[in-house]
Protein backbone atom coordinates (compact mmCIF):
# COMPACT_ATOMS: atom_id res chain seq x y z
CA UNK A 1 0.00 0.00 0.00
CA UNK A 2 1.20 3.38 -0.53
CA UNK A 3 -0.13 6.80 -1.91
CA UNK A 4 -3.03 9.72 -0.96
CA UNK A 5 -6.07 8.85 -2.85
CA UNK A 6 -9.19 11.13 -3.30
CA UNK A 7 -12.40 10.71 -4.39
CA UNK A 8 -14.01 14.14 -5.78
CA UNK A 9 -17.73 14.19 -6.09
CA UNK A 10 -19.49 15.61 -8.98
CA UNK A 11 -22.99 15.90 -10.25
CA UNK A 12 -23.56 15.37 -14.02
CA UNK A 13 -20.25 16.96 -15.10
CA UNK A 14 -20.38 19.71 -12.54
CA UNK A 15 -17.95 19.49 -9.15
CA UNK A 16 -19.10 19.52 -5.62
CA UNK A 17 -17.60 22.59 -4.55
CA UNK A 18 -16.26 20.67 -1.83
CA UNK A 19 -14.12 18.11 -3.89
CA UNK A 20 -11.45 20.87 -4.59
CA UNK A 21 -10.62 21.27 -0.43
CA UNK A 22 -10.29 17.62 -0.36
CA UNK A 23 -7.72 17.24 -3.28
CA UNK A 24 -5.56 20.46 -1.31
CA UNK A 25 -6.11 18.06 1.96
CA UNK A 26 -5.04 15.26 0.05
CA UNK A 27 -1.82 17.02 -1.59
CA UNK A 28 -0.79 18.25 1.06
CA UNK A 29 -1.19 15.14 3.27
CA UNK A 30 0.27 13.17 0.72
CA UNK A 31 3.95 15.43 1.09
CA UNK A 32 3.70 15.28 4.83
CA UNK A 33 4.13 11.44 4.32
CA UNK A 34 6.65 11.73 1.50
CA UNK A 35 3.70 9.91 -1.04
CA UNK A 36 2.30 10.60 -4.37
CA UNK A 37 -1.41 11.72 -4.45
CA UNK A 38 -3.85 10.23 -6.96
CA UNK A 39 -7.88 11.80 -7.55
CA UNK A 40 -10.82 9.72 -8.64
CA UNK A 41 -14.09 10.70 -10.62
CA UNK A 42 -16.66 8.62 -10.37
CA UNK A 43 -20.66 9.00 -12.16
CA UNK A 44 -22.14 10.44 -15.10
CA UNK A 45 -20.36 13.60 -16.82
CA UNK A 46 -17.10 12.64 -14.62
CA UNK A 47 -15.39 12.31 -18.20
CA UNK A 48 -15.87 16.03 -18.78
CA UNK A 49 -14.16 16.81 -16.18
CA UNK A 50 -10.98 14.49 -16.24
CA UNK A 51 -8.91 16.66 -18.25
CA UNK A 52 -9.33 19.69 -15.71
CA UNK A 53 -7.91 17.20 -13.19
CA UNK A 54 -5.24 16.59 -15.21
CA UNK A 55 -3.77 19.84 -14.45
CA UNK A 56 -3.29 19.26 -11.67
CA UNK A 57 -0.09 17.75 -9.20
CA UNK A 58 -1.34 14.10 -9.24
CA UNK A 59 0.25 10.79 -10.27
CA UNK A 60 -3.11 9.51 -11.80
CA UNK A 61 -6.18 10.54 -12.65
CA UNK A 62 -9.31 7.75 -12.14
CA UNK A 63 -12.32 7.65 -14.42
CA UNK A 64 -14.45 5.38 -12.70
CA UNK A 65 -16.70 4.78 -15.04
CA UNK A 66 -20.01 2.30 -15.73
CA UNK A 67 -23.68 2.63 -17.04
CA UNK A 68 -24.99 1.66 -13.39
CA UNK A 69 -23.08 4.30 -11.89
CA UNK A 70 -24.62 7.28 -14.12
CA UNK A 71 -27.63 8.05 -10.95
CA UNK A 72 -25.91 7.60 -7.65
CA UNK A 73 -26.32 4.76 -5.24
CA UNK A 74 -25.00 3.50 -2.46
CA UNK A 75 -24.97 0.18 -3.41
CA UNK A 76 -23.12 1.03 -6.94
CA UNK A 77 -20.74 3.41 -5.42
CA UNK A 78 -19.65 1.16 -2.86
CA UNK A 79 -19.08 -1.52 -5.32
CA UNK A 80 -17.12 0.07 -7.98
CA UNK A 81 -14.90 2.26 -5.32
CA UNK A 82 -14.22 -1.21 -3.21
CA UNK A 83 -13.29 -2.62 -6.30
CA UNK A 84 -10.73 1.14 -6.82
CA UNK A 85 -9.03 1.14 -3.71
CA UNK A 86 -8.27 -2.33 -3.88
CA UNK A 87 -6.52 -2.01 -7.29
CA UNK A 88 -4.58 1.10 -6.52
CA UNK A 89 -3.93 0.12 -2.44
CA UNK A 90 -3.76 3.78 -1.68
CA UNK A 91 -2.48 4.15 2.47
CA UNK A 92 -5.40 6.80 2.74
CA UNK A 93 -8.37 7.94 1.06
CA UNK A 94 -10.01 11.29 0.94
CA UNK A 95 -13.31 12.71 0.75
CA UNK A 96 -14.93 15.67 1.00
CA UNK A 97 -17.79 16.02 4.02
CA UNK A 98 -20.73 16.08 2.12
CA UNK A 99 -24.48 14.54 2.10
CA UNK A 100 -23.59 11.87 -0.34
CA UNK A 101 -20.21 11.26 1.40
CA UNK A 102 -21.71 10.44 4.84
CA UNK A 103 -24.15 7.92 2.81
CA UNK A 104 -21.47 5.54 1.33
CA UNK A 105 -18.34 6.28 2.66
CA UNK A 106 -18.77 4.62 6.14
CA UNK A 107 -20.27 1.66 4.20
CA UNK A 108 -17.06 1.33 1.84
CA UNK A 109 -14.69 1.74 4.87
CA UNK A 110 -16.51 -1.25 6.75
CA UNK A 111 -15.50 -3.46 3.53
CA UNK A 112 -12.13 -2.94 4.36
CA UNK A 113 -12.57 -3.08 8.27
CA UNK A 114 -11.71 0.50 8.52
CA UNK A 115 -13.56 2.79 9.92
CA UNK A 116 -14.04 6.55 8.64
CA UNK A 117 -12.39 9.68 10.24
CA UNK A 118 -15.00 12.04 9.48
CA UNK A 119 -15.46 15.35 9.14
CA UNK A 120 -11.71 16.17 10.01
CA UNK A 121 -10.61 19.74 10.85
CA UNK A 122 -6.89 19.77 10.66
CA UNK A 123 -4.28 17.66 10.05
CA UNK A 124 -1.36 17.16 11.90
CA UNK A 125 2.03 15.01 11.31
CA UNK A 126 1.55 11.62 12.55
CA UNK A 127 -1.16 11.46 10.86
CA UNK A 128 -3.12 13.33 13.87
CA UNK A 129 -6.07 13.90 12.17
CA UNK A 130 -8.24 16.82 14.31
CA UNK A 131 -11.94 16.28 14.53
CA UNK A 132 -14.90 18.18 16.70
CA UNK A 133 -16.54 16.71 19.47
CA UNK A 134 -19.74 17.61 21.67
CA UNK A 135 -21.08 19.67 18.55
CA UNK A 136 -17.67 21.32 18.52
CA UNK A 137 -17.01 22.19 22.43
CA UNK A 138 -13.91 20.18 22.47
CA UNK A 139 -11.21 19.03 20.18
CA UNK A 140 -9.81 15.18 19.58
CA UNK A 141 -7.17 14.00 18.24
CA UNK A 142 -7.67 10.81 16.43
CA UNK A 143 -5.20 8.29 14.78
CA UNK A 144 -5.17 5.37 12.66
CA UNK A 145 -4.94 2.09 14.21
CA UNK A 146 -5.82 -0.42 11.32
CA UNK A 147 -4.01 -2.32 8.95
CA UNK A 148 -5.92 -1.67 6.00
CA UNK A 149 -6.08 1.88 4.45
CA UNK A 150 -7.44 4.81 6.64
CA UNK A 151 -10.56 6.47 5.46
CA UNK A 152 -10.83 10.57 5.98
CA UNK A 153 -13.12 13.16 4.61
CA UNK A 154 -12.57 16.93 5.18
CA UNK A 155 -14.75 19.21 6.72
CA UNK A 156 -16.09 22.26 4.44
CA UNK A 157 -13.64 25.19 4.66
CA UNK A 158 -11.29 23.26 6.57
CA UNK A 159 -8.60 23.09 3.08
CA UNK A 160 -8.53 26.07 0.45
CA UNK A 161 -9.47 24.93 -2.90
CA UNK A 162 -6.30 27.64 -4.36
CA UNK A 163 -4.17 25.34 -2.32
CA UNK A 164 -4.18 22.72 -4.69
CA UNK A 165 -1.17 22.76 -6.64
CA UNK A 166 -1.18 22.24 -10.47
CA UNK A 167 1.18 19.72 -12.37
CA UNK A 168 0.46 17.04 -14.69
CA UNK A 169 -1.64 13.91 -14.67
CA UNK A 170 -2.71 11.19 -16.87
CA UNK A 171 -5.59 10.33 -16.99
CA UNK A 172 -6.70 6.72 -16.97
CA UNK A 173 -10.08 5.05 -17.38
CA UNK A 174 -11.34 2.46 -14.57
CA UNK A 175 -14.31 0.13 -15.56
CA UNK A 176 -15.77 -1.32 -12.23
CA UNK A 177 -17.20 -5.08 -12.27
CA UNK A 178 -20.87 -4.33 -11.53
CA UNK A 179 -24.24 -6.12 -11.99
CA UNK A 180 -27.47 -4.74 -11.82
CA UNK A 181 -28.99 -6.82 -8.95
CA UNK A 182 -26.21 -5.41 -6.55
CA UNK A 183 -28.16 -1.76 -6.54
CA UNK A 184 -31.45 -2.60 -4.31
CA UNK A 185 -32.08 1.11 -4.32
CA UNK A 186 -34.20 3.24 -6.54
CA UNK A 187 -33.49 6.93 -6.25
CA UNK A 188 -35.99 9.67 -7.73
CA UNK A 189 -34.69 12.85 -9.54
CA UNK A 190 -33.33 15.41 -7.11
CA UNK A 191 -36.23 18.09 -6.46
CA UNK A 192 -36.79 21.42 -4.80
CA UNK A 193 -39.64 21.85 -2.30
CA UNK A 194 -40.62 25.71 -3.55
CA UNK A 195 -38.52 28.14 -5.41
CA UNK A 196 -36.28 29.99 -2.51
CA UNK A 197 -37.13 32.91 -2.34
CA UNK A 198 -35.36 34.33 0.45
CA UNK A 199 -31.62 34.61 -0.58
CA UNK A 200 -29.41 34.91 2.66
CA UNK A 201 -26.41 34.24 0.48
CA UNK A 202 -26.56 37.69 -1.12
CA UNK A 203 -27.75 39.38 2.22
CA UNK A 204 -24.98 41.70 3.79
CA UNK A 205 -26.45 41.73 7.23
CA UNK A 206 -28.34 38.76 8.39
CA UNK A 207 -29.58 38.55 12.38
CA UNK A 208 -29.74 35.18 13.29
CA UNK A 209 -31.17 33.10 15.91
CA UNK A 210 -31.26 30.01 17.90
CA UNK A 211 -32.39 27.40 20.64
CA UNK A 212 -31.59 30.13 23.31
CA UNK A 213 -34.97 32.28 22.19
CA UNK A 214 -36.82 29.18 24.01
CA UNK A 215 -40.28 29.47 22.20
CA UNK A 216 -41.54 30.64 19.29
CA UNK A 217 -43.22 34.02 20.55
CA UNK A 218 -39.72 35.22 21.73
CA UNK A 219 -38.94 35.59 17.98
CA UNK A 220 -40.19 38.95 17.46
CA UNK A 221 -37.94 39.90 19.89
CA UNK A 222 -35.00 39.49 17.21
CA UNK A 223 -37.08 40.37 14.51
CA UNK A 224 -37.09 43.64 15.69
CA UNK A 225 -33.56 44.08 15.94
CA UNK A 226 -32.89 42.56 12.06
CA UNK A 227 -35.89 45.50 10.93
CA UNK A 228 -34.01 47.92 12.86
CA UNK A 229 -30.90 47.03 11.49
CA UNK A 230 -32.00 46.40 7.87
CA UNK A 231 -30.89 43.14 8.02
CA UNK A 232 -31.99 39.66 7.35
CA UNK A 233 -33.32 37.16 9.77
CA UNK A 234 -32.12 33.65 9.43
CA UNK A 235 -32.22 30.57 12.05
CA UNK A 236 -30.24 27.49 12.72
CA UNK A 237 -32.15 24.22 12.39
CA UNK A 238 -33.73 23.16 15.84
CA UNK A 239 -35.37 26.91 15.16
CA UNK A 240 -36.62 25.82 11.27
CA UNK A 241 -37.49 22.16 12.39
CA UNK A 242 -39.85 23.47 15.07
CA UNK A 243 -41.79 25.68 12.40
CA UNK A 244 -40.77 28.59 14.06
CA UNK A 245 -39.57 30.14 10.79
CA UNK A 246 -39.52 28.79 7.39
CA UNK A 247 -36.68 26.38 6.48
CA UNK A 248 -35.48 28.45 3.57
CA UNK A 249 -34.14 31.03 6.86
CA UNK A 250 -31.73 28.41 8.15
CA UNK A 251 -28.28 28.77 7.91
CA UNK A 252 -25.90 25.45 7.82
CA UNK A 253 -24.78 22.56 6.24
CA UNK A 254 -28.44 21.38 5.65
CA UNK A 255 -29.34 25.49 4.89
CA UNK A 256 -28.31 28.33 2.74
CA UNK A 257 -24.53 29.05 3.14
CA UNK A 258 -23.69 32.86 3.72
CA UNK A 259 -21.12 35.20 3.68
CA UNK A 260 -22.63 38.70 5.12
CA UNK A 261 -20.90 41.52 5.96
CA UNK A 262 -22.15 41.03 9.44
CA UNK A 263 -23.66 38.00 10.90
CA UNK A 264 -25.20 38.62 14.95
CA UNK A 265 -25.99 35.68 16.20
CA UNK A 266 -28.44 35.98 18.95
CA UNK A 267 -29.29 32.31 21.04
CA UNK A 268 -27.03 30.35 18.49
CA UNK A 269 -24.66 28.11 20.15
CA UNK A 270 -22.46 27.06 17.45
CA UNK A 271 -22.83 23.33 16.38
CA UNK A 272 -20.64 22.21 13.54
CA UNK A 273 -23.61 22.00 10.90
CA UNK A 274 -24.27 25.76 11.46
CA UNK A 275 -20.85 27.34 11.79
CA UNK A 276 -20.11 25.43 8.46
CA UNK A 277 -22.88 27.66 7.09
CA UNK A 278 -21.49 31.09 8.46
CA UNK A 279 -18.15 30.74 8.64
CA UNK A 280 -17.40 32.95 5.51
CA UNK A 281 -19.22 36.10 7.67
CA UNK A 282 -16.99 39.29 7.75
CA UNK A 283 -17.90 40.23 11.24
CA UNK A 284 -19.19 37.71 13.57
CA UNK A 285 -21.07 39.63 16.72
CA UNK A 286 -22.43 36.77 19.60
CA UNK A 287 -25.18 36.97 21.98
CA UNK A 288 -25.29 33.74 24.16
CA UNK A 289 -25.91 32.77 27.98
CA UNK A 290 -23.06 29.90 27.63
CA UNK A 291 -19.56 31.59 27.64
CA UNK A 292 -18.47 28.05 26.12
CA UNK A 293 -20.70 28.07 23.43
CA UNK A 294 -18.66 27.26 20.43
CA UNK A 295 -20.19 30.52 18.50
CA UNK A 296 -17.43 32.33 20.91
CA UNK A 297 -14.52 30.67 19.16
CA UNK A 298 -15.72 32.49 15.50
CA UNK A 299 -16.75 35.54 16.87
CA UNK A 300 -15.11 38.81 16.93
CA UNK A 301 -17.42 40.79 19.15
CA UNK A 302 -18.95 38.22 22.54
CA UNK A 303 -21.53 38.94 24.64
CA UNK A 304 -22.43 36.63 27.34
CA UNK A 305 -25.66 37.57 28.83
CA UNK A 306 -29.51 37.37 28.40
CA UNK A 307 -31.02 37.89 25.62
CA UNK A 308 -34.09 39.27 26.30
CA UNK A 309 -32.38 41.49 28.53
CA UNK A 310 -29.70 42.64 25.76
CA UNK A 311 -31.15 42.08 22.48
CA UNK A 312 -34.16 44.82 23.08
CA UNK A 313 -31.62 47.60 24.25
CA UNK A 314 -29.70 46.62 21.29
CA UNK A 315 -32.64 47.42 19.55
CA UNK A 316 -32.99 50.19 20.81
CA UNK A 317 -29.98 51.70 20.58
CA UNK A 318 -29.80 50.74 16.89
CA UNK A 319 -32.54 52.76 16.26
CA UNK A 320 -31.90 55.66 18.30
CA UNK A 321 -28.46 55.78 16.26
CA UNK A 322 -29.95 55.62 12.82
CA UNK A 323 -32.49 58.53 13.84
CA UNK B 1 -43.71 -4.21 10.94
CA UNK B 2 -41.08 -4.33 13.64
CA UNK B 3 -39.10 -1.55 13.48
CA UNK B 4 -35.83 -1.45 15.66
CA UNK B 5 -34.55 2.02 17.00
CA UNK B 6 -30.73 1.70 17.59
CA UNK B 7 -30.43 5.13 20.48
CA UNK B 8 -27.84 6.58 21.87
CA UNK B 9 -27.14 8.27 25.77
CA UNK B 10 -25.39 11.63 25.38
CA UNK B 11 -24.48 14.03 28.01
CA UNK B 12 -27.27 17.09 27.87
CA UNK B 13 -26.42 19.85 25.46
CA UNK B 14 -26.01 22.46 28.24
CA UNK B 15 -23.60 20.27 30.05
CA UNK B 16 -20.56 21.94 31.51
CA UNK B 17 -18.11 19.67 29.70
CA UNK B 18 -14.76 19.65 31.57
CA UNK B 19 -11.67 17.13 30.25
CA UNK B 20 -10.67 14.33 32.27
CA UNK B 21 -6.99 14.76 34.20
CA UNK B 22 -5.02 12.49 31.15
CA UNK B 23 -6.70 14.61 28.69
CA UNK B 24 -8.24 10.82 27.11
CA UNK B 25 -11.97 12.22 27.62
CA UNK B 26 -14.54 14.00 29.59
CA UNK B 27 -15.17 13.99 33.22
CA UNK B 28 -18.44 12.10 33.70
CA UNK B 29 -18.90 13.02 37.37
CA UNK B 30 -21.84 14.97 37.61
CA UNK B 31 -23.25 14.59 34.13
CA UNK B 32 -26.53 14.56 33.36
CA UNK B 33 -27.20 12.83 30.29
CA UNK B 34 -30.14 12.45 27.56
CA UNK B 35 -31.44 10.25 24.43
CA UNK B 36 -29.17 11.57 21.28
CA UNK B 37 -31.15 14.46 19.82
CA UNK B 38 -31.43 12.51 16.53
CA UNK B 39 -32.31 9.32 17.62
CA UNK B 40 -35.21 11.09 19.68
CA UNK B 41 -36.94 11.70 15.85
CA UNK B 42 -35.76 8.00 14.50
CA UNK B 43 -38.21 7.13 17.84
CA UNK B 44 -40.87 9.31 16.56
CA UNK B 45 -41.02 8.41 12.94
CA UNK B 46 -41.56 4.40 14.07
CA UNK B 47 -43.64 5.21 16.66
CA UNK B 48 -45.95 7.19 13.81
CA UNK B 49 -45.04 4.05 11.55
CA UNK B 50 -46.42 1.77 13.76
CA UNK B 51 -49.54 4.06 14.86
CA UNK B 52 -49.99 3.87 10.97
CA UNK B 53 -48.95 0.23 9.69
CA UNK B 54 -49.43 -1.69 13.28
CA UNK B 55 -46.66 -3.90 14.63
CA UNK B 56 -43.70 -3.31 17.38
CA UNK B 57 -41.11 -1.09 18.03
CA UNK B 58 -37.99 -2.30 19.72
CA UNK B 59 -35.67 0.28 20.96
CA UNK B 60 -31.95 -0.54 21.53
CA UNK B 61 -28.93 0.94 23.51
CA UNK B 62 -25.42 -0.19 24.51
CA UNK B 63 -23.69 1.15 27.26
CA UNK B 64 -23.43 1.27 31.10
CA UNK B 65 -26.35 0.75 33.29
CA UNK B 66 -27.17 4.54 33.27
CA UNK B 67 -28.58 3.87 29.83
CA UNK B 68 -31.40 2.18 31.00
CA UNK B 69 -33.07 5.49 32.05
CA UNK B 70 -33.20 6.82 28.21
CA UNK B 71 -34.51 3.25 27.32
CA UNK B 72 -37.22 3.54 30.04
CA UNK B 73 -37.87 7.39 28.21
CA UNK B 74 -38.41 5.49 25.04
CA UNK B 75 -40.79 3.10 27.02
CA UNK B 76 -42.51 5.85 28.19
CA UNK B 77 -43.08 7.87 24.91
CA UNK B 78 -44.97 4.55 23.35
CA UNK B 79 -41.81 2.04 22.60
CA UNK B 80 -43.02 -2.02 23.23
CA UNK B 81 -39.91 -3.31 24.49
CA UNK B 82 -36.46 -2.36 25.33
CA UNK B 83 -32.64 -4.36 24.76
CA UNK B 84 -29.90 -3.33 26.74
CA UNK B 85 -26.73 -4.23 25.33
CA UNK B 86 -24.43 -3.71 28.58
CA UNK B 87 -21.05 -2.60 27.99
CA UNK B 88 -18.88 -0.23 30.26
CA UNK B 89 -15.92 -0.20 27.39
CA UNK B 90 -17.49 1.23 25.02
CA UNK B 91 -14.83 4.01 24.86
CA UNK B 92 -12.26 1.64 24.05
CA UNK B 93 -14.75 -0.02 21.08
CA UNK B 94 -14.58 2.44 17.35
CA UNK B 95 -17.62 2.51 15.56
CA UNK B 96 -16.92 -0.83 13.72
CA UNK B 97 -16.87 -2.23 17.20
CA UNK B 98 -20.23 -1.19 18.62
CA UNK B 99 -22.05 -1.62 15.23
CA UNK B 100 -20.92 -4.82 15.49
CA UNK B 101 -22.70 -5.21 19.08
CA UNK B 102 -25.89 -3.77 17.61
CA UNK B 103 -25.81 -6.06 14.58
CA UNK B 104 -25.56 -9.15 17.08
CA UNK B 105 -28.98 -8.11 19.12
CA UNK B 106 -30.67 -6.89 15.85
CA UNK B 107 -30.01 -10.06 13.78
CA UNK B 108 -31.55 -11.84 16.90
CA UNK B 109 -34.61 -9.85 16.63
CA UNK B 110 -35.21 -10.06 12.55
CA UNK B 111 -36.46 -6.30 12.14
CA UNK B 112 -38.13 -5.31 8.92
CA UNK B 113 -36.75 -1.88 9.39
CA UNK B 114 -33.68 -0.53 11.61
CA UNK B 115 -33.83 3.13 12.52
CA UNK B 116 -31.13 5.76 13.99
CA UNK B 117 -30.06 8.68 13.90
CA UNK B 118 -28.04 10.44 11.67
CA UNK B 119 -25.49 11.37 13.91
CA UNK B 120 -24.42 11.35 17.57
CA UNK B 121 -24.36 14.76 19.67
CA UNK B 122 -21.09 13.76 21.26
CA UNK B 123 -19.07 12.37 18.88
CA UNK B 124 -20.62 13.13 15.75
CA UNK B 125 -19.19 10.51 13.35
CA UNK B 126 -22.34 10.35 11.36
CA UNK B 127 -21.71 6.19 10.39
CA UNK B 128 -23.06 4.15 12.88
CA UNK B 129 -26.00 3.31 11.60
CA UNK B 130 -24.70 2.79 7.70
CA UNK B 131 -22.32 0.82 9.13
CA UNK B 132 -24.87 -0.83 10.98
CA UNK B 133 -26.44 -1.49 7.86
CA UNK B 134 -23.08 -2.96 6.00
CA UNK B 135 -22.34 -5.35 9.00
CA UNK B 136 -26.05 -6.70 8.38
CA UNK B 137 -26.39 -6.86 4.60
CA UNK B 138 -29.45 -5.03 4.21
CA UNK B 139 -29.84 -1.50 1.96
CA UNK B 140 -29.44 1.53 3.95
CA UNK B 141 -30.48 5.43 3.09
CA UNK B 142 -29.59 8.57 4.98
CA UNK B 143 -30.76 11.61 6.33
CA UNK B 144 -34.57 10.64 5.56
CA UNK B 145 -37.44 13.41 6.02
CA UNK B 146 -40.12 10.97 5.61
CA UNK B 147 -40.84 7.57 5.18
CA UNK B 148 -43.77 5.92 3.45
CA UNK B 149 -44.41 1.74 3.21
CA UNK B 150 -45.38 1.24 -0.37
CA UNK B 151 -45.63 -2.10 -1.65
CA UNK B 152 -42.56 -4.16 -1.85
CA UNK B 153 -40.75 -1.78 0.68
CA UNK B 154 -40.15 1.39 1.33
CA UNK B 155 -40.48 5.27 -0.37
CA UNK B 156 -38.41 7.82 1.14
CA UNK B 157 -37.68 11.16 1.28
CA UNK B 158 -33.70 11.86 1.28
CA UNK B 159 -32.47 15.46 2.35
CA UNK B 160 -29.82 16.58 -0.30
CA UNK B 161 -27.61 19.86 0.20
CA UNK B 162 -28.80 23.51 -0.45
CA UNK B 163 -32.17 22.60 0.16
CA UNK B 164 -32.84 19.84 -2.51
CA UNK B 165 -34.37 16.80 -2.01
CA UNK B 166 -34.72 13.05 -3.19
CA UNK B 167 -37.14 10.20 -3.01
CA UNK B 168 -35.55 7.20 -2.58
CA UNK B 169 -37.55 3.24 -2.97
CA UNK B 170 -36.15 0.48 -1.39
CA UNK B 171 -36.80 -3.42 -0.51
CA UNK B 172 -36.97 -4.80 2.97
CA UNK B 173 -35.38 -5.20 5.65
CA UNK B 174 -33.51 -1.85 5.16
CA UNK B 175 -31.86 0.90 7.78
CA UNK B 176 -32.44 4.35 7.52
CA UNK B 177 -30.90 7.25 9.51
CA UNK B 178 -33.38 10.25 10.19
CA UNK B 179 -33.02 13.61 10.35
CA UNK B 180 -34.53 16.02 12.57
CA UNK B 181 -37.75 18.29 11.72
CA UNK B 182 -39.90 15.42 9.79
CA UNK B 183 -41.75 15.33 12.50
CA UNK B 184 -42.83 16.90 16.11
CA UNK B 185 -41.27 15.10 18.67
CA UNK B 186 -44.35 13.83 21.71
CA UNK B 187 -43.20 14.06 25.14
CA UNK B 188 -43.80 10.77 27.65
CA UNK B 189 -47.52 11.33 28.84
CA UNK B 190 -48.27 10.30 32.72
CA UNK B 191 -50.22 6.97 31.32
CA UNK B 192 -46.95 6.38 29.61
CA UNK B 193 -44.42 6.71 32.49
CA UNK B 194 -46.75 4.49 34.40
CA UNK B 195 -46.90 1.73 31.84
CA UNK B 196 -43.09 1.86 30.67
CA UNK B 197 -42.46 0.13 34.48
CA UNK B 198 -44.51 -2.96 33.08
CA UNK B 199 -43.39 -3.08 29.69
CA UNK B 200 -40.25 -5.67 28.84
CA UNK B 201 -36.66 -4.65 29.10
CA UNK B 202 -34.24 -7.47 28.31
CA UNK B 203 -30.46 -6.95 29.61
CA UNK B 204 -27.82 -8.44 27.18
CA UNK B 205 -23.87 -8.79 28.10
CA UNK B 206 -22.03 -7.41 25.20
CA UNK B 207 -19.47 -9.77 23.87
CA UNK B 208 -15.64 -8.72 24.09
CA UNK B 209 -13.89 -6.66 21.40
CA UNK B 210 -13.06 -8.87 18.80
CA UNK B 211 -11.03 -7.03 16.98
CA UNK B 212 -8.41 -4.29 17.91
CA UNK B 213 -9.85 -0.86 17.08
CA UNK B 214 -9.39 0.70 13.32
CA UNK B 215 -9.43 4.32 15.03
CA UNK B 216 -8.20 5.24 18.12
CA UNK B 217 -9.38 8.56 19.63
CA UNK B 218 -6.16 10.15 21.39
CA UNK B 219 -6.73 13.01 23.41
CA UNK B 220 -9.73 15.50 23.56
CA UNK B 221 -8.91 19.36 24.40
CA UNK B 222 -10.46 23.03 24.52
CA UNK B 223 -10.38 24.33 20.91
CA UNK B 224 -7.92 27.00 20.22
CA UNK B 225 -9.41 30.55 19.30
CA UNK B 226 -10.01 30.88 15.80
CA UNK B 227 -10.36 34.64 15.75
CA UNK B 228 -9.25 36.81 18.98
CA UNK B 229 -12.95 37.63 20.53
CA UNK B 230 -13.95 40.89 21.92
CA UNK B 231 -15.70 40.22 24.78
CA UNK B 232 -18.31 43.32 26.18
CA UNK B 233 -19.83 43.31 29.28
CA UNK B 234 -21.78 46.04 31.49
CA UNK B 235 -25.31 46.65 31.87
CA UNK B 236 -27.54 45.41 28.97
CA UNK B 237 -27.75 49.26 28.06
CA UNK B 238 -24.20 49.82 28.33
CA UNK B 239 -23.24 46.64 26.06
CA UNK B 240 -26.00 48.34 23.03
CA UNK B 241 -23.60 51.34 23.00
CA UNK B 242 -20.64 49.59 22.79
CA UNK B 243 -22.15 47.09 20.06
CA UNK B 244 -23.76 50.50 18.46
CA UNK B 245 -20.12 51.91 18.20
CA UNK B 246 -18.80 48.87 16.26
CA UNK B 247 -21.97 48.13 14.15
CA UNK B 248 -21.33 52.12 12.97
CA UNK B 249 -17.40 52.51 12.88
CA UNK B 250 -15.96 48.83 12.38
CA UNK B 251 -18.73 46.87 10.33
CA UNK B 252 -20.29 50.54 9.02
CA UNK B 253 -24.00 48.49 9.49
CA UNK B 254 -25.71 51.82 10.69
Amino acid sequence: MSGVLVLMEQHGGKWNRMSFEALAAGQQLAAKLGTECSAALIGEGAATLASELAGKKLTKVFNVQHALLHTYTSDGYVTALEQLVKQVGPTHVVLPHTYQVRDFAPALATRFRQVLISDVIAVHDGPVFVRQLLQGKLNADYRHAGTGPCFVSVQAGTFRAEAVEAGTATAEDFTPQLEASQIRNKPGEPFREAAQTVDLSAAPLIVSVGRGIGEQENIGIVEELATALGAELAASRPICDNGWLPMERQVGSSGQTVSPKLYLSVGISGAIQHLVGMKGSKTVIAINKDENAPIFEVADYGVVGDLFEIVPALTKAVRAAKS
Amino acid sequence: MKILVAIKQVPERDAQISVTSDGKWIDESGLSYTINEPDAYALEEALQLREKNGGEVVVLCAGPERVTSTLREALAKGADRAIHIEADDLGERDTLGIAQLLADAARDESPDLILTGLQSDDLGLGQTGVVLAELLGIPHATIIMQVEVISGGLKVKRELEDGWFQHVEMPLPALLTIQSGGNKLRYATLMGIKKAKTKETKTVQAAAAATAQAITLERVYLPEKQKKTEMLTGTPAEIADKLVEKLKFEVRAI
